[in-house]
């Protein structure tokens, strides 16, 4: 089942590129269209509550302790799901800007973000650390020719920069997989598969070494302050497409990193790091946030807001409680969705103005109503609105980070408050104010343009109101997460007892 | 008057080598015999024959090894010990005559001259003189680098496969002296060519003395020649340590040198750019593993018991071998200099493996040695070597190959598939994963953090991550710069003859990267050396 959601992309990919050029982008639909049945089949067939699932083992190197191993939980699940409901919605985005004469072409958009798609699923599904680290880097592949082959001028040295950062990561990361494999083989026989390793007793030392390089890697992935400089300028280079792919899928690799492996291999030393890790965290969301309202470029902005909003998951995950763990787990999905929204709408206004600086821009909003409105809930989701999907997961994270210590969950809360100055501040100057004369003809938003974000705009609604079935797959894995790590959530300072003796005397 | 007894030779385990050297004899007949004009095609088959049988031949051998006395390793040592046949030997072998017949492929390509091959018509004819323009028009050929190219390849051959010290001197001069004739042959820009020739030769000889040293010294500490002599002489131990050390230092001298490994790089840029691409193609990935051969053998074999006082000293030249080939490599404007600092760059990664030397009760069931690391290292390193410089050799404007930076901007919009395996052969040294450098890399990176030298693991990601740079940004220039709007630049037509090689190359590069199991089966089925 997994293999075939994986390779199914793959094989798409291939095929896309040696198919005439006039059928790359039906083909390119049509393979998305179909891995996103295999993955909602794969998603009716989970079952809650059951550890790893689905899952497939063989042997790949031998001579190495190396296993093509496969399987799903629930973090895997959430995250293969965002990318199998967003890459076709991308495709449907792009579909006449990839045709772009600038561009390298409609069938190499089409293939690499097929072969992108699978190698991130690939990421997500893989239960082997070898296995994980290999299409880790290959990620970067598709990515570096999207990247560098469409968008904006200035867009090589941007995709150059992507790639300098994201190797050093990987190179940093190759370190530690191979001090696993070491200190794996001191205990006996070598092997990559994480149920082996989590027999494996990795020493204090060793441990905290290894997580370090582990860490950093996520760290530039996801990204983090002081290691996010590349992701500005890769949105405001790349197309809005290709800005999805990478900061709602590809980045989410850092954070499922840090859950999966830092926590998941080095319990010891991803509790020993958390003053650390947390510190990183809010001068991420702040400094990202502070960052953002300066911005000219709204793709640029929207970059910057996902660091603050990676700041947040971080944050989620190493304050180690439930509600911080599965917090984190939903604002992965719900950060996915919705800067998903706001890229694409950021690229429909781009197509429509020819330009992204907000100073150039202005009074949008009678021209095109439904953009302006499409754009408005967007960024309304992003600064965390009650009754919207990110507000629950940023609730939960910020109820963990105040359970943390009281200055942390003060901090972190500045986020909101900036989060809201600089949507609120874009939204105004791009689309309020007064009409300018040649604006009054831009024409609003297709069809076409609408149901590629209508699933998304669907999806921040009913999961604002209604995040029960996502929090009903995350919920097991935070548990186990924990479990492992050997932390338990602190009992409540008032005991239930209490709280209702009170509320009777007052009546 | 001592007895004179016959030496038994065990002809049938060293057929490969005489396969070789008797082909290599047989065209230098064939080079006397024939007329000028209708040698090429005979010298062709010829050589090809030569190296395919003795592929065959070591398949042979390789299938019929038998266990040896300590169970060990397999294989024998023949010609009364002076040529070892195990299992690494015959591992080499194989990989050898593979990168021969691609070498000889390459050779003999004469589409991309219009005609003529990439040698010089008439080599004694001085540069720009009215005998070269003479011998440019009768469309003279020099022939003569085909059996030159056997002598070469049965002097590596033999080089990891020596049994004694003598032997392996022997081999590094037979093998040497042919390539340092072949780097002086090309037909474009010939003044650079002898250059690189005579550069090659002086620096080679000075080499070769402080080979020949070190062995007087070795044999002065240890009283014998062989390997396994000096093996149990090193471990009886004797007052004369200095002696050792010394020797040892000389000794890996002369090796280092012809792996280009720092500070004894400095022909590689020169001889790799001035040598005709095909030599260069054939040098880089041949030697390397020939020469590697040999100082595993050397330092494994003869030297194990010693490995405190090798392993710092070549930790030390790993380290400056790694981030000079990789500082180095970011300033060239020329590929192919660019690419002879990425060979010292992995000369630096292979010498991270081979000082990954751990006894066999270090190792963990089942984990592999650093000998199969490093030999794995090797057969990625080569292929995408070879794939790499024959690439170089179909860009061309007027004046031959275009190997400046500059004519390779935009190639990947003219020419997408010539651009895409150039990237994809980059991507390989760089080490991404699904290539099969990235498996190589691996393979001595975790040989060398097993055996404790982390810190020497460490310096090498550093200095992969420099060199990631200036792969990539290659590929950046290839696929996302404009080309000169005046340029003449335009990928040439080859034969079968290039095409096939580099899709040999390629083939391999890909197949090690995403199945390395089987290959990486028969390297720890190849076993340990011969003690």
């Amino acid at each position: 089942m997994l293999s075939t959601l994986i390779w199914l992309p793959l094989v798409g990919a291939i095929v896309v590129a040696v198919a005439p050029a006039t059928l790359s982008k039906l083909l390119g639909m049509a393979v998305a269209a179909a891995t996103l049945v295999v993955a909602v089949v794969a998603a009716v067939s989970y079952e809650v509550d059951g550890g790893f699932q689905l899952e497939e083992t063989y042997t790949w190197i031998d001579a190495f302790g190396v296993h093509y191993a496969l399987g799903l939980d629930g973090l895997g699940l959430l995250m293969v799901l965002l990318t199998v409901a967003l890459v076709p919605l991308v495709l449907a985005a792009e579909w006449f800007l990839a045709d772009d004469a600038g561009g390298s072409g409609a069938r190499s958009f089409v293939a690499w973000t097929l072969a992108l798609e699978a190698l991130s699923l690939a990421v997500f599904c893989a239960t082997d650390v070898f296995l994980f680290y290999v299409v880790f880097e290959a990620t970067l592949i598709p990515a570096y020719f999207l990247i560098g082959g469409f968008g904006r001028a200035g867009r090589g040295a941007a995709a150059m920069k992507f790639l300098m950062f994201q190797l050093a990561g990987g190179l940093i990361l190759l370190a530690s997989v191979i001090g696993l494999y070491v200190v794996a083989a001191e205990e006996g026989e070598p092997s990559y598969l994480l149920t082996d390793l989590a027999a494996v007793d990795i020493g204090t030392q060793e441990g905290r070494w290894l997580f370090i390089g582990f860490f950093i890697a996520f760290a530039i992935k996801a990204p983090l302050f002081p290691l996010h400089t590349w992701l500005a300028d890769t949105t405001e280079k790349a197309t809005p497409g290709t800005s999805v792919l990478l900061v709602c899928v590809l980045d989410k690799i850092g954070t499922f990193g840090m859950l999966r492996f830092c926590l998941g291999i080095f319990p010891e030393a991803s509790e020993w790091a958390t003053p650390v890790v947390i510190a990183l965290a809010l001068i991420s969301i702040v400094y990202g946030a502070l960052v953002a309202i300066g911005q000219d470029d709204v793709l640029r902005l929207i970059g910057l807001t996902s660091l603050s909003h990676f700041g947040f998951i971080t944050l989620g995950i190493f304050a180690m409680t439930s509600q911080g763990g599965s917090g984190a787990i939903l604002y992965m999905v719900n950060h996915g969705i919705g800067t998903a929204a706001l890229f694409l709408i950021a690229g429909y206004i781009l197509h429509r103005r020819g330009t992204t600086l907000i100073s150039e821009m202005g009074g949008l909003e009678k021209a095109t109503p439904v953009l302006a409105g499409l754009f408005l809930v967007a960024g309304l989701a992003t600064l965390g609105l009650p009754g919207l999907s990110p507000f629950v997961s940023e609730f939960l994270v910020l109820v963990s980070a105040f359970d943390y210590a009281w200055w942390v969950g003060a901090i972190a809360v500045t986020g909101i408050v900036l989060a809201a100055i600089y949507v609120l501040w874009m939204y105004e100057r791009t689309m309020t104010g007064r009409t300018p004369v040649d604006v009054e003809a831009t024409p609003d938003l297709s069809i076409r343009e609408i149901g590629a974000v209508a699933p998304l705009m669907l999806a921040l609604v009913l999961f604002g109101f209604y995040p029960t079935p996502l929090l009903d797959v995350a919920n097991p894995v935070t548990d186990d997460l924990l479990a492992h790590v050997g932390v338990e959530d602190d009992s409540p300072d008032v005991p239930p007892g209490e709280v209702h003796d009170e509320a009777e005397e007052a009546h | 008057m001592p007895e004179f007894s016959k030496p038994t030779i065990e002809y049938f385990e060293l057929l490969p080598l005489l396969i070789v050297f008797g082909t290599a004899c047989l065209g230098v007949l064939v080079e006397a015999f024939l007329p000028r004009d209708r040698r090429r095609v005979p010298q062709l088959l010829v050589t090809l024959a030569g190296l395919v049988a003795a592929l065959a031949a070591t398949i042979w051998v390789a299938t019929d090894l038998e266990e040896h006395a300590d169970g060990a390793a397999r294989g024998l040592v023949g010609a009364e010990g002076s040529v070892i046949v195990d299992g690494p030997t015959v591992y080499l072998w194989g990989l050898l005559l593979v990168f021969g017949i691609l070498g000889t492929g390459l050779f003999a390509e004469r589409r991309l001259e219009g005609g003529l091959s990439a040698f010089a018509g008439q080599a004694a004819a001085l540069p720009g003189t009215e005998a070269e323009r003479l011998a440019a028009t009768k469309g003279l050929d020099h022939t003569e680098v085909y059996p030159l190219l056997l002598f070469a390849i049965g002097g590596m051959l033999l080089f990891p496969a020596s049994g004694d010290l003598l032997t392996m001197f022997v081999a590094l001069e037979v093998l040497s002296l042919p390539l340092y004739l072949l780097c002086g042959l090309a037909r474009r820009r010939r003044l650079l060519s002898q250059e690189a020739a005579l550069k090659y030769f002086l620096l080679g000889a000075f080499s070769s003395g402080f080979f020949l040293y070190g062995a007087a010294l070795v044999y002065g500490y240890a009283g014998t020649m062989s390997f396994a002599g000096i093996d149990q002489a090193v471990r009886a131990g004797t007052a004369d340590q200095g002696l050792l050390l010394a020797g040892i230092a000389l000794l890996a001298v002369g090796l280092l040198f012809k792996v280009g490994a720092a500070p004894f790089q400095a022909w590689t840029p020169d001889v790799y750019q001035g040598a005709p691409t095909a030599v260069t193609a054939f040098m880089s990935a041949a030697t390397k593993v020939a020469a590697f051969g040999a100082l595993l053998r050397l330092f494994y074999v003869a030297f194990g018991a010693e490995r405190w006082s090798w392993q710092p000293m070549l930790s030390v030249i790993a380290i400056a071998t790694m981030l000079l080939g990789a500082v180095l490599a970011v300033v060239q404007t020329d590929v192919k200099r660019m690419l002879a600092y990425s060979a010292v760059a992995h000369t630096g990664f292979l010498l991270t493996g081979l000082i990954g030397a751990q006894g066999v009760g270090d190792l963990a069931e089942g984990q592999y040695s650093s000998l199969e690391g490093v030999l794995f290292y090797l057969t990625t390193y080569g292929f995408a070597s070879v794939g790499a410089f024959a690439l170089v050799t179909v860009v061309r404007d007027a004046g031959g190959e275009a190997t400046g930076n500059a004519a390779w901007a935009g190639l990947g919009k003219r020419s997408p598939l010539v651009a895409g395996a150039f990237a994809f052969f980059l991507l390989s040294m760089a080490g991404i994963p699904l290539t099969s450098g990235f498996v190589g890399k691996w393979a001595v990176f975790t040989s060398a953090m097993s055996a404790g030298f982390w810190p020497v693991v460490l310096v090498a990601i550093a200095s992969s991550i420099i060199a990631v740079y200036f792969y990539i940004r290659h590929i950046r220039l290839m696929f996302f710069s404009d080309p000169d709007p005046d340029g003449t630049v335009a990928v040439s037509d080859a034969s079968l003859l290039t095409v096939g090689t580099i899709a040999v190359c390629l083939a391999a590069t890909v197949v090690l990267g995403v199945v390395p199991g089987p290959v990486l089966d028969l390297v720890v089925g190849a076993g340990d050396f011969i003690r």
